[in-house]
């Protein structure tokens, strides 16, 4: 009687061997089905890259073979544990064209391998230098072509500022924050001229101001050179900024409110603060979260120089079935014409230089701030950023705990900015 | 098998002719039938739960020992490393009394509330079952649906608790600042959501508890809270202790609403109301990528849920060894228990 039960579960477990081996091998790549043969590719975004229907439509008229299918996901975090999932899992289920945020790209540039080098010498010179720069692996590959960029102005609410006593047109409020010269001490000290004269506070959120900062600091962390941690107790450049945001949220210039939460969105309508550190993406949000409020309005300055917030590439990653068609339609969709378009679209402001001249950008102005030339605005700024930081495999890390830090000072206020900056050095030494 | 049975029953054949052979055969096969097939049933369980259950288990533990991120893969093995790495964090030890502090926030008021609901509703009411439905409708909104809705009402600057709060003259409570406010705003939307699946669970106990009982209590003289202590609660035992264990393993493991709470969704700047769940879901996919050191967490949570497995069964066990004692002495117990 024996047997029987032996051979059964022997049976069963050789269904489950071949099920597991057929698992197995479905991660396997191969390559490129036919060159004329019908290939449908996809490709995956977030948010509202600004590609339409007609746009893709378009791609196909001009390559009768292939089949364009775009699927977005609502938010950042949706697409990026989507797709590092995929990629762990071996690249299983990866669209042909996935889109990733530059945030990502310290940890993916780590694995250069899983992605198709993108580097082509006709493209060279089609975006501004720094964006190549920060999509381009130590070795020399390129892993994504830049889509939009963040550079960034200072929004502000003429309102406020006018009840306040404070100059309101955009010209007068850019010299009245340092002009061209622009310095963080400027900022701050037509803020505390303001918060004397207003119940309103100065700007948003010290961690959002924060990040404007550092920003601009060439490498915030990490050493460039063997990509090794910056003992954080002894890093005064970014204890300075540390210092200087945490002065300025002892005399209430901060609003105190996290960004993007929901006393942040609820903000907006209770006049809780007169200006915010303002990307070119960043015009959309304040305008949902404005419904009502009129004033809004952009200076073309941004203190300590240029800056860039955010900005996305389009990567082919290498487990594709049609890397080459793949990189075909990634070098089309971020052509000049394409994101001047998709600037129209959705105001993502366009990382080509050709685009950026455009006459569709340059004359581009937003209604509701004031008809703001905010192409004109955005191109000037894009001008000033000189390059990228360097972000290594251990920023977003370290970053965090001093963005925790600062909200324990301003958001929370558990802890004085001594006690949080000891806290924020234990805990970055404990990361390892 | 249909090989082997001719073969073996070859020799028969010769010596005993058809009819025994045939009888042996079909003998045979029922002998098979009432041995074999209960295992065949109830294999699709065991398999499955092999499968889902018991690998991952053994794989997780194995990922535990190694230096393992998440693009990066398998890396060397490393021991016991991650286990005294997580071990010595003191973000651990914080996100484990969170844990237990909302999971005690949530879990006795619901059963608490729960078993009120149940034995109000238990009542003769006019429309029994929309009151009775009305209960359930919390359970049946989306968890994302009812943190949104929480995340207005326990904003800390613009939030309609707060505003009422000021209105009366009272101080705003820093509902994402402070630990133990913002433990009970959490273990509040956790009650939203379970209070009233479980009074239905208690419901339904309690609506198959003889009537005579109660007649019989009523001509003793009972009133109806006597009535409750010592009618209802004693008959509805079992399903208080189900109903604790599983809200014990979700309280355990309350993950959305934390991640809901605040933008980031990882405890805030102080990791003061960061669950040991969510503690192991940075770990793995936040800023430090390490499958090794969130296994090891796996584990130690799985540790911890078996040694409060362990008390609830020796609970348990005391509430239901009690049973067969007189009626005084059951309702003392529970009384103590609850």
């Amino acid at each position: 009687m024996r047997r029987p039960v032996a051979r059964t579960l022997q049976a069963t477990a050789g269904v489950a061997a071949v099920a597991l081996a057929l698992t197995a091998c479905g991660g396997g790549s191969d390559q490129g089905s036919g060159e004329d043969g019908p290939i449908t590719l996809t490709v995956a975004t977030f948010n509202d890259f600004g590609y339409t229907e007609e746009m893709l439509d378009a791609y196909t008229k001009e390559h009768p073979n292939v089949t364009v299918e775009h699927v977005k996901a609502a938010t950042t975090d949706d697409a990026r544990s989507n797709m590092t999932t995929k990629l762990a899992a071996g690249g299983e289920g990866l669209a042909d064209i996935e889109a990733i945020e530059v945030d990502w790209l310290p940890e993916l540039s780590q694995y250069p391998d899983l992605f198709t080098d993108l580097a082509d010498p006709e493209l060279e010179g089609r975006w501004v230098d720094w964006k190549v720069q920060q999509a381009t692996t130590p070795e020399g590959k390129v892993i994504g072509y830049g889509t939009d960029i963040g550079p960034e102005a200072i929004c502000y609410r003429s309102d406020l500022f006018e009840e306040a006593g404070l100059p309101t047109d955009r010209e007068e409020v850019a010299e009245l924050l340092g002009g061209e010269d622009a310095t963080w001490e400027d900022y701050f000290a037509a803020g505390r001229k303001f918060v004397k004269k207003s119940d309103a506070a100065w700007y948003d959120s010290a961690a959002g101001t924060f990040q404007g900062m550092i920003n601009q600091l060439p490498a915030a962390f990490e050493d460039p050179e063997s990509g090794e941690p910056t003992d954080l107790a002894e890093n005064t450049d970014v204890k300075d900024i540390y210092d200087e945001i945490t002065a300025s949220v002892d005399d209430d210039l901060s609003a105190g409110l996290e960004q993007w939460g929901d006393d942040w969105v609820a903000g907006f309508q209770a006049d809780a603060f007169a200006t915010m550190l303002c990307p070119a993406w960043m015009t959309g949000p304040i305008e949902q979260n404005s419904g009502g409020i009129e004033g809004w309005d952009i200076a073309d300055v941004f203190p300590g120089g240029g800056g860039n917030w955010g900005g996305s590439f389009l990567t082919v990653p290498a487990s594709g079935k049609n890397t080459e068609a793949a990189k075909e339609l990634a070098a089309w969709l971020t052509a000049p014409e394409q994101q001047t378009k998709a600037f129209e679209t959705s105001g993502t402001f366009p990382s080509q230089i050709e685009a950026q001249e455009s006459e569709a950008v340059q004359s581009f102005t937003n209604e509701f701030f004031n008809d703001a030339p905010v192409g004109q605005i955005f191109s000037t700024r894009a001008q000033k950023i000189e390059g990228a930081p360097y972000k290594g495999a251990h920023y977003f890390a370290i970053r965090d705990e001093v963005t925790n830090a600062l909200n324990r000072v301003d958001l929370t206020k558990s802890q004085t900015p001594d006690e949080a900056w000891d806290e924020a050095v234990e805990k970055a030494a404990a990361l390892g | 098998m249909a090989v082997l049975t001719p073969q073996r029953s070859a020799p028969d054949a010769g010596a005993a002719g058809r009819e025994p052979r045939r009888l042996g055969f079909s003998q045979r096969l029922g002998r098979w039938d009432v041995k074999l097939s209960p295992y065949l049933y109830i294999s699709p369980f065991f398999i499955l739960f092999a499968v889902t259950g018991l690998f991952p288990l053994a794989y997780t533990a194995y990922v535990s020992v190694h230096d393992w991120s998440l693009l990066g893969g398998q890396g060397d093995f490393v021991g016991l490393t991650n286990f005294s790495d997580v071990l010595a964090q003191p973000t651990f030890w914080k996100s484990l009394g969170n844990t237990l502090s909302i999971f005690v926030l949530s879990s006795v008021p619901q059963v608490l509330v729960a078993i009120t609901i149940a034995a109000l509703l238990d009542q003769n009411l006019r429309a029994a079952t929309f009151w009775r439905m009305g209960v359930l409708v919390p359970y049946v909104v989306a968890p994302v649906a009812v943190s949104m809705i929480f995340g207005r009402l326990f904003a800390d600057q613009y939030g309609l608790i707060n505003s009422i709060l000021t209105l009366i003259g009272m101080d705003p409570i820093a509902w994402h600042g402070d630990r133990l406010a913002s433990h009970l705003a959490i273990a509040t939307m956790v009650n939203y959501r379970w209070t009233g699946y479980n009074a239905l669970i208690f419901l339904a106990a309690m609506q198959a508890v003889p009537r005579e009982l109660y007649e019989a209590a009523v001509i003793d003289g009972a009133g109806r809270i006597r009535q409750f202590f010592s009618v209802t609660v004693p008959q509805i035992r079992a399903t208080i202790i189900f109903v604790v264990i599983t809200s014990t393993i979700g309280g355990l493991q309350i993950f959305d609403e934390v991640r809901m709470f605040d933008v980031y969704g990882l405890g805030g700047p102080d990791q003061n109301w960061m669950t040991t769940v969510v503690y192991l879901y940075d770990l793995a996919w936040g800023d430090q990528h390490s499958l090794g050191r969130a296994s090891a967490v796996a584990w130690l949570l799985f540790l911890l849920i078996i040694l409060i497995g362990l008390i609830n069964f020796l609970v348990t066990r005391r509430i239901s060894t009690s049973d067969a004692a007189p009626k005084t002495t059951r309702k003392s117990s529970t009384r103590g228990n609850a």
